[in-house]
């Protein structure tokens, strides 16, 4: 075969290996060795060593601490009890995140960037990349101060029980929805909403023409996922006095009641798989 | 609406240099109620010449005005209104997919209502005859209630142009109107368009891949290619050599050799569309 091609013919394989060459191959190797490089320490820093979970001494105190939780607590009062303090669990997490998106919603709407009429035609000005970078740091504010805190802040103001839940998960999860929500709002594809505004519509006839319809689906799975995590963080409120299934929880563990506490964490389970079927079907029904 | 571009250049916002010019040293004067096609290779700045009109992007160099006015002196709030009275219709039309064609094509009256009027709308639209006039326009009537998503290319690219239909704006500028359509419902949009803007006494401007169609539509012609005007002519005045020479060195030769010979023929034996002239 090589005899048919003459010597002085140019080797056209090599040519075509040095010209095709994907240039972004050495930048996605030097991420790659900078990511190791960062991670590394972190586990060493943070003494991660996952094999002692598997030593025979704490496969043993694992299994004791199981064990005492089994059989789930059923009687009829506990249950009538449990079934009480879950309502008043989604209640504090449904209010509270009812009351973050009220707050959140406006905040994303100035936030976001795409909405901006001085940025239509280049940069923007002075006085509106100001007002946005003032939301972008309450929010930062907002969520920067973990729930657990905000609570404790307001069992002090309002007193024990589910309000100073409601109001912990208000504040931390308006932070939270109106970063989330800002950024969904400039993810997509600007087109349809720069046309708008180039006609002469207003930023808010934009929103509801072009941004709330390109990427309803999207906001609405991500605040029913935020809903799901309010439950769940309104348990951990339980702890601090807010109410709900969290303080039945905490009074169960003080009481080393495990049966109790088995119970109350399959109700949990049993939460988070409800809340996402209510988004699957959300998400379904949308589009 | 009357338009004057004095010597307008416009460059890419990284280079500053002459070479990453994308319009240089345009210059045009339009009168109310013109209807200009803009002709030329790809990536000659014909959507940039546009996007100048439409206020959409501001010129390095040079000014424009709409009636007597700079735009770029406006305060925000004139700004805003005059953007009210101009429509630029990008060559993909900007559809949500997820929204009906009936919000679609309301959207291009959002500047003449109210927020609270928009939002309406929305929870019942208010006129729901005009929507559908416009629509039967472009023989989409029956597509009032479906949503975009469902709707093909040229369906799509048609529900754009019936959103400028029900717009009441005085500059109607169109990027590639026919990108998407077959030859006939070309020639049905581009009727349509030009009565309608002859209806309203409003300015036209569109650009136009197929020369054969600028020309047998639009009574004033410009050719641009590489960011300069090669000419600007009544559409008696085009022959075949200039377009030659506005498509030479490009590698769409077929296309321009079409654009010749149908450019021959209309001149030839003048069939104007009666609904331009």
């Amino acid at each position: 075969m090589t005899s048919l091609i003459p010597t002085s013919a140019p080797d056209f394989s090599d040519i075509a290996s040095q010209h095709l060459r994907d240039p972004a191959w050495s930048r996605r190797l030097t991420g790659a060795i900078v990511a190791l490089l960062i991670l590394w320490p972190m586990f060493e820093w943070t003494e991660f060593k996952i094999w002692t979970l598997w030593g025979p001494e704490s496969l043993k105190q694992t299994g004791n601490f199981l064990a005492s939780f089994f059989p789930p607590k059923l009687s009829n009062d506990f249950l009538i009890q449990v079934a009480h303090e879950t309502w008043r669990t989604v209640a504090m997490a449904t209010v509270g995140i009812t009351l973050a998106i009220v707050l959140a919603v406006p905040f994303a709407v100035i936030a976001v960037r795409v909405l901006s009429l001085s940025a239509l035609t280049g940069r923007m000005q002075f006085l509106p990349s100001a007002v946005r970078e003032i939301v972008r740091a309450i929010l930062i504010i907002l969520r920067s101060v973990p729930e657990l805190i905000w609570a404790l802040i307001f069992v002090r103001v309002v007193g024990l029980g589910p309000t100073s839940g409601v109001l912990a998960i208000a504040l931390t999860y308006a932070g939270m929805l109106g970063k989330v929500y800002a950024e969904i709002l400039e993810s997509g594809d600007p087109s349809n909403s720069q046309a708008l505004m180039r006609n002469g519509a207003g930023r808010l006839q934009t929103l509801f023409y072009a941004l709330l319809p390109q990427n309803a689906d999207e906001l609405t799975s991500y605040t029913i996922y935020r809903w799901e995590c309010a439950i769940r963080s309104s348990a951990v409120l339980g702890f601090v006095g807010a109410g709900g299934l969290g303080q039945m929880m905490d009074a169960s563990l003080k009481m080393f009641n495990g049966s109790e506490v088995l119970t109350i964490l399959i109700v949990f389970l049993l939460l988070v798989w409800c809340s996402d079927l209510v988004s699957a079907w959300l998400r379904k029904f949308l589009s | 609406m009357k338009i004057d571009l004095e010597r307008v250049s416009v460059r890419h916002p990284p280079t500053l240099s002459r070479r990453g010019e994308v319009l240089s040293d345009v210059s045009l004067a339009v009168a109310s109620g013109e209807k200009i096609a803009i002709i030329g290779p790809s990536g000659a700045g014909k959507t940039s010449l546009l996007h100048v009109l439409a206020c959409a992007q501001q010129p390095s160099e040079g000014r424009l005005l709409l009636n007597d006015h700079d735009p770029w002196t406006l305060s925000n709030a004139k700004l805003k209104d005059l953007r009210g009275q101009l429509f630029l219709a990008p060559q993909i039309a900007p559809l949500v997919p997820r929204q009906r064609v009936v919000t679609s094509v309301l959207a291009g009256r959002l500047p003449q209502l109210s927020l609270l009027q928009s939002v309406r709308n929305l929870i019942y639209p208010t006129n729901l005859q005009a929507v559908h006039d416009a629509l039967a326009r472009f023989d989409l009537a029956e597509k009032l209630f479906e949503r975009v998503d469902r709707l093909s290319g040229g369906e799509r690219q048609r529900v754009g142009l019936a959103r400028v239909m029900i717009s009441s704006a005085q500059l109607l500028l169109i990027d590639e109107p026919l990108s998407a359509l077959d030859p006939q419902r070309g020639d049905q949009a581009l009727a349509s368009l030009c009565q309608m803007a002859h209806d309203r006494q409003a300015t036209l401007i569109a650009t136009l891949h197929h020369v054969e169609m600028a020309l047998k539509f639009f009574p004033r012609i410009i050719g641009l290619a590489q960011g300069n005007v090669q000419f600007d002519l009544p559409v008696a005045q085009v022959t075949p050599a200039l377009l030659t020479e506005l498509y030479r060195n490009q590698t769409e030769v077929d296309h321009a050799f079409d654009a010749v010979q149908t450019a021959g023929d209309t001149i030839a034996r003048p069939a104007f569309a009666p609904a331009c002239r």
